[in-house]
């Protein structure tokens, strides 16, 4: 460890932390304060203090609503995306290169691809002339309506985040040593016993991690919902974009915006607790 | 290693194309003739291309996000190269909760940083102003670099900064010829990386753009919650076309695996 002068590490992050002073927590602390002013219509945002927002949003049943329907379409996403994405990496971790690559790298570089691209690949697909729509009418059931509904959010939703889920569980099954799952067959235990108590008691800290951050995600999403859920279909986030452009409730949309920061914060945070327990990481 | 069975097989299968198929009918549908959202079978046009290039809005959008992504993921670099070494080579009071501070864009929704900026810019007259949109990017896409710096950092041998110094050569020419060039991959990952996050943001941007600034993913997400047409899939494929080619640069420099899956 080289020892400098105390003040050089600071002098060194100087740019960066100056950076992020002024622009992430002098505009949290500032959002914070607005949230708690009075805002009048016909004037605007007052210089006054109220719990009115909050209190709206607590009493208000349009926003119960809200927030439930956020839950649970994060939720269901998390779910599928475990179902689907836990088996696809311990599928994948058990292929030969060169195929195990591409298919990992299949899986995962959607992530880079901006989710506006990949809402209109959805819509595309499940709208009333879409192939989903002509596979099902082939097969005798269809027309079905999906776009515009929950189901289409959650069918997107899953499609971002499950490289999410694939991640963590991809990296707690490369830790695996394979002579413990073999030595566990050859003293014939069947494969299903072996994946069950062999595999997935080490790989739960990636799957936890996962569907931890998968839900937060899921749950602050908003070109999703905004493409596909319609006009109608509201998340938390479509709702604050809508208070702040639409209604021009700033105060309101604030107070909104901070509830779903804390509720992301308390999910996030815990996934970094699950994190740190499993391996620590050293910044060396 | 044991082998995968039919059904595991089959279920791979399935999840490759879902995962696929929204990128591949994009690309598809852009090449339709008709004026519809057509899969096109006998006939392929690049009409929706052409008019993609034709339509102002689109053009001056492209411009704006490839200035913005370009801008914002240097100076994110920059600031990022000095603030990692801060934090992996000395060890002060405060690293841990810098760090955290550094990191913390990737857990905060980016609706909310969109929400708070777009208070800020206003109280201090900032709305629609570029190089605010800039500093707004660098914010969100600094963590990523940090995160490559840190990991080439701590890979680095730190013997052959100690060899230099002994030698007598002074801090800034062992930063320039010998710590940069270890950590190289790692910056110049980071960039692309910051660069491809800059460039596709919507969340936040959808806040803090105005009509002069507004962001090619805003403009596709205005477009599209409007009206929807063969226009959209062209600017699409386009987008998709741009992403592959960052990501091909991105595994040449720095190896896109490492950069997906994490370190190691």
């Amino acid at each position: 460890m080289k020892l400098g002068r105390h003040s050089t590490p600071w002098a060194l992050s100087a740019p960066a932390w100056l950076l992020f002073a002024c622009l992430l927590l002098v505009p949290l602390g500032l959002t914070a304060v607005l949230s708690f002013n009075v805002f009048d219509h016909s004037t605007g945002v007052k210089n006054e203090f109220t719990l009115a927002h909050y209190l709206a949003v607590l009493s208000d049943e349009y926003y119960y609503g809200i927030f439930w329907r956020t839950f649970w379409i994060s939720g269901v996403t998390t779910l599928i995306c475990l179902a689907i994405g836990a088996p696809e990496a311990y599928v994948l971790s058990r292929m030969g290169n060169p195929w195990r690559s591409i298919f990992l790298l299949v899986v995962l570089a959607p992530l880079l691809v901006s989710v506006v691209v990949r809402a209109f690949g959805w819509s595309m697909l499940l709208g009333p002339q879409g192939l989903v729509n002509l596979a099902l009418q082939a097969v005798g059931l269809g027309p079905v309506r999906i776009l515009y509904t929950e189901w289409a959010v959650v069918i997107a939703l899953v499609h971002v985040m499950l490289p999410f889920m694939v991640i963590p569980v991809w990296t707690s099954l490369q830790k695996l040593d394979a002579a413990v799952e073999n030595a566990a067959l050859s003293l014939s235990a069947s494969q299903f016993t072996t994946l069950r108590r062999i595999v997935l008691p080490q790989v739960l800290p990636g799957i936890l991690s996962g569907s931890l951050i998968v839900f937060g995600l899921s749950a602050s999403a908003f070109a999703i919902p905004g493409l596909l859920g319609g006009r109608r279909l509201k998340m938390v986030a479509t709702v604050v974009y809508d208070e702040y452009l639409h209604e021009l409730n700033w105060p309101l949309g604030a107070a909104l915006a901070l509830i779903l920061l804390v509720a992301n914060l308390l999910v996030m945070l815990s996934y970094n607790r699950v994190l740190e327990g499993r391996y620590k990481k050293s910044l060396g | 290693m044991s082998k995968n069975g039919p059904l595991a097989l089959a279920f791979n299968a399935l999840v490759i194309s879902f995962m696929l198929a929204p990128l591949l009918i994009v690309c598809i549908v852009a090449f339709t003739p008709a004026n519809t959202l057509t899969i096109p079978t006998t006939e392929f046009s690049l009409r929706w291309f052409r008019a993609v290039f034709a339509h102002p809005d689109f053009v001056t959008s492209f411009w704006n996000s490839l200035w913005l992504a370009i801008s914002s993921a240097t100076i994110a670099t920059l600031i990022a190269i000095p603030a990692g070494l801060a934090i992996t080579r000395f060890d002060f009071a405060g690293r841990d909760a810098l760090n955290a501070l550094f990191l913390s864009p990737l857990i905060i929704p980016h609706l909310v940083l969109g929400v708070a900026m777009l208070r800020m810019f206003s109280l201090i007259g900032a709305t629609g102003s570029f190089q605010w949109l800039v500093l707004a990017h660098v914010v969100v896409i600094t963590p990523y670099v940090l995160r490559l710096v840190v990991a080439a950092s701590v890979g680095a041998d730190r013997s052959c900064e100690q060899a230099a110094l002994s030698l007598g050569a002074s801090h800034g020419t062992v930063f320039r010829r010998v710590t940069l060039p270890m950590i190289l991959p790692g910056v110049t990952g980071g960039w692309l990386l910051a660069f491809i996050n800059s460039f596709d943001e919507v969340t936040m941007s959808i806040f803090v753009t105005s009509p002069a600034t507004v962001t090619l993913p805003v403009r596709m997400y205005m477009y599209a919650t409007e009206s929807i047409d063969p226009l959209m899939a062209a600017a699409s494929a386009l987008m998709v076309g741009f992403t592959a080619a960052v990501m091909v640069l991105l595994d040449r420099l720095y190896g896109l695996d490492k950069i997906l899956v994490g370190e190691k």
